[in-house]
């Protein structure tokens, strides 16, 4: 507690245009976008060497796809509530965020499941197993996500201490729509390059 | 209550108790041993975990070389002694067995980029000297910043744990390519050695990650009054260029670690290809994989953590050089803009480890090119060392001696690059000792003397007390000795093609005449470890008795951490924050020895 607020006061007096936990935030997109920029530039590289398998893309991920841009929308919707100190409307749609991330998440394994069903297992070197490892880990970055979610949804609901701070909503939105962007991203390559 | 808080309450008693040398300080709010010592979110003893964490790795990792030494220059002696401590298994009859051979060269290679001059390094003096230098009260997220370290312990802890597993260490080599490291039939150290030798290096990581994003938020974000980025000292510019470089270059060695994990266990080939192992006499199933996609994968990472290691190392240096010439820094901007330019260069040079992999000749002659172009930024700043030394007042302090010892060798060992740039010389170079010699001298010795002149000058702020200067003399004659008579050998050997990676050359008609020579640098090599040891022993006995630190500005340096109280507490400065009027190389100005950054211009002076 008494470090948190001290980061606080450190935070308050300095001159600041952006809040540095925003900006820390930030760079850490960056690194993430390295590492699927690594991933992906390996799948490309990969895709030109004899031995090349493909996979089918499972319906399941039109339906996740859909899943996880509606929660961009609500988790935006949710930190204008914040901002607008509708609190019992900010709770809901982060709740409903949440939700929609663990719907994310079971889609995203249902078409692992229909790809698997396919034939493409973890055996070989083609696309399907580059999915399983890029949309995999993305997955995991959604999970941490929801984890951030679900801590801020307790936070909400415990009455004790209501904090107007939006800093804390705002860097989970951020986050939440840089996954969201990360899918799109992963999915448009994923169609198109395959 | 905060920090803050109090000592606004109370400025005048914290100024007496600073006075007094009181542990405590200004600290009033009351703190365990746990989380003063240990879970602590204060960036100066992070810094402090970060660098007793780095110096216990370094002792390790350099008694492994004492060890591969002592193989190499007597390949025919039998230790007993060795057996006794060793086992039956690494060291039988007294002798380091080919298995054990190759542990200690992956666990050196790894301890000693990763764990010393990586965690080491960076986390020490980025922890210790950002907040400090930049006048901030803490890093941008003291959490993150504890966690950084955790991590980086959670790292050592199975990395050290992997030093006793039944079947040996990671052995595959510090790159660990595959298919050696990613069949655990190939060898024995490719068994559970690689396993948590992979994890540790995913923990490793992420405590780079996390230290990294902490460093460039608070450089950007948290910066006093009046600093601006041209104000700042080049060891911050050069933490915050070496922060950069992580965070854009270990999300993809952690890529490269995770589909190597998959091709370990999940039955995946991403490296794997036509591999028949003779070990076992069977023929693996894996087909279509490349073991080329996972070096450019750990190369891309592999080049730029070598900046990681000598830039930091070069801010050091240029900072300590500064202060004891006590003229200015030459060229501040060139400085700048070369660490920029080598920032730049480090993503784009990767394929130059590669040039004997069948790379296409083209790309290779691209490669050469932009490697060489390395050289200018680095020409730039040795000429500004040498210029910011000519004519300077110089004071010989050991940290000095180091960073000048720094040039000398980043010197000798950058020239012998130039060679190893070229990718038709490299046909005859490669995986020779002539690159053993010049990335030790341009990244290891450079690297270590650079952390050694950092220590030196820093000790009397990190803990109010200095280290021993005769101890230090012998410490860096020894050292700088040691490591031209250890190093410069080899370059023979390696022009001769005596390849790397073996234990014994005794039976090898082209390279046998080298055995005096091994002899020589392994006998080197063992006085200049004892020489380390020395320095360890003047570390951890100057923390506790060395001479106390009387006044707040020892050096008669003009930047910030030299203002805030000998023993700082939490928050660095009691009161307000200074404020910075000036850039941090006012040397020898106006008739005066140094102007501080804090002291606001004069009548005659224009902004700088």
């Amino acid at each position: 507690m008494l470090q948190t607020i001290e980061a606080k006061e450190a935070v308050n007096e300095q001159r600041k245009r952006i809040h540095p936990h925003k900006f820390t935030l930030w760079v850490a997109l960056g690194s993430i976008i390295m590492m699927f920029a690594g991933l992906t530039s390996a799948y490309v590289v990969k895709r030109d060497q004899p031995g090349w398998t493909t996979f089918p893309i499972p319906r399941a991920f039109w339906y996740s796809t859909a899943v996880i841009l509606v929660s961009s929308l609500t988790v935006q919707m949710s930190l204008k509530a914040f901002k607008d100190r509708e609190m019992m409307r900010y709770r809901n749609l982060l709740t409903f965020t949440g939700v929609l991330g663990i719907v994310f998440v079971l889609l995203q394994w249902a078409g692992f499941r229909q790809i698997w069903a396919s034939g493409v297992t973890l055996r070989g070197s083609g696309g399907g197993q580059f999915l399983y490892i890029i949309a995999g880990l993305h997955a995991v970055h959604v999970l941490g996500g929801i984890v951030a979610l679900l801590i801020m949804v307790v936070r909400a609901f415990a009455v004790r201490t209501r904090s107007y701070n939006s800093v804390p909503v705002e860097l989970i939105s951020t986050y939440w729509h840089f996954v969201d962007l990360l899918w799109i991203y992963l999915f448009i390559f994923f169609m198109f390059i395959n | 209550m905060s920090n803050e808080a109090t000592v606004h309450g109370h400025p005048e008693v914290a100024t007496t108790h600073d006075a007094q040398h009181d542990e405590h300080g200004e600290h009033h709010h009351h703190q365990s041993f746990i989380t003063k010592y240990v879970f602590s979110m204060d960036h100066k003893m992070i810094c402090k975990q970060f660098l007793i964490t780095g110096i216990i790795w370094a002792i390790i990792g350099g008694l492994m070389s004492v060890l591969f030494r002592l193989q190499l220059g007597y390949p025919d002696a039998h230790f007993k002694f060795l057996e006794d401590i060793l086992g039956s298994k690494w060291a039988k009859g007294g002798q380091i067995q080919p298995e054990f051979y190759y542990a200690l060269v992956t666990m050196h290679g790894t301890i000693l980029v990763f764990f010393v001059l990586t965690g080491g390094l960076s986390g020490t003096f980025a922890n210790f000297l950002i907040p400090l230098q930049i006048g901030a009260r803490d890093m941008a997220s003291p959490m993150l910043n504890m966690l950084s370290y955790w991590f980086f312990f959670g790292a050592s802890c199975v990395m050290f744990s992997s030093l006793f597993v039944e079947t040996g260490p990671a052995s595959g080599g510090w790159t660990s390519y595959p298919p050696l490291s990613a069949l655990g039939d190939a060898s024995e150290g490719s068994k559970t050695g690689m396993d948590l030798w992979i994890v540790a290096m995913a923990l490793f990581v992420v405590s780079s990650l996390l230290g990294g994003l902490n460093y460039i938020s608070t450089v950007l974000n948290m910066r006093t009054k009046g600093m601006s980025m041209t104000r700042l000292p080049l060891t911050i510019w050069a933490l915050f260029f070496t922060a950069v470089l992580g965070v854009l270059s270990f999300p993809v060695l952690l890529s490269g670690f995770i589909l190597l994990l998959f091709d370990r266990h999940g039955g995946t080939s991403f490296y794997l290809s036509d591999i028949f192992l003779a070990s076992t006499g069977k023929a693996l199933p894996n087909e279509g994989g490349s073991a080329i996609l996972y070096q450019h994968l750990f190369w891309f990472l592999g080049h730029p953590e070598v900046y990681i290691i000598i830039l930091p190392a070069m801010g050091l240096v240029s900072e300590v050089m500064s202060v004891n010439s006590r003229k200015p820094i030459f060229g501040y901007m060139a400085m700048v803009g070369s660490l920029f330019a080598i920032a730049i260069l480090a993503f784009l040079v990767w394929a130059h480890h590669m040039f004997v992999t069948g790379l296409n000749p083209f790309l290779g002659s691209v490669f050469v090119l932009l490697t060489l172009l390395i050289a200018v930024p680095s020409a730039i700043k040795v000429f500004n060392w040498i210029t910011t030394l000519w004519r300077g007042n110089i004071r010989f302090t050991p940290a000095m001696l180091f960073a000048i010892g720094f040039v000398s060798t980043f010197i000798s060992g950058g020239l012998t690059g130039i060679f190893l740039g070229n990718s038709t010389l490299d046909i005859q170079l490669h995986d020779t000792y002539f690159v053993i010699a010049h990335f030790h001298i341009v990244m290891g010795v450079s690297g270590i003397l650079g952390m050694f002149a950092g220590i030196y000058h820093w000790f009397p702020k990190m803990y109010g007390r200095y280290m021993n200067n005769t101890l230090a003399y012998i410490h860096f004659w020894v050292t700088l000795a040691g490591a031209y008579l250890i190093f410069w050998p080899m370059h023979y050997e390696g022009l001769a093609g005596m390849p790397r990676r073996y234990l014994d050359y005794s039976n090898w008609i082209s390279f046998n005449q080298f055995g005096d020579l091994n002899r020589f640098i392994s006998t080197v090599a063992m006085i200049t470890f004892a020489v380390q040891l020395l320095f360890v022993f003047n570390f951890f006995y100057s923390i506790f008795k060395g001479r106390r630190v009387m006044t707040r500005n020892p050096w008669g340096a003009t930047t910030l951490e030299w203002t805030a109280p000998i023993r700082p507490g939490h928050g660095n400065w009691p009161g307000e924050i200074p404020e910075v009027h000036r850039w941090p190389y006012d040397y020898a100005k106006d008739g005066r020895d140094f102007i501080p950054q804090t002291e606001p211009l004069g009548a005659n002076e224009s902004a700088h």
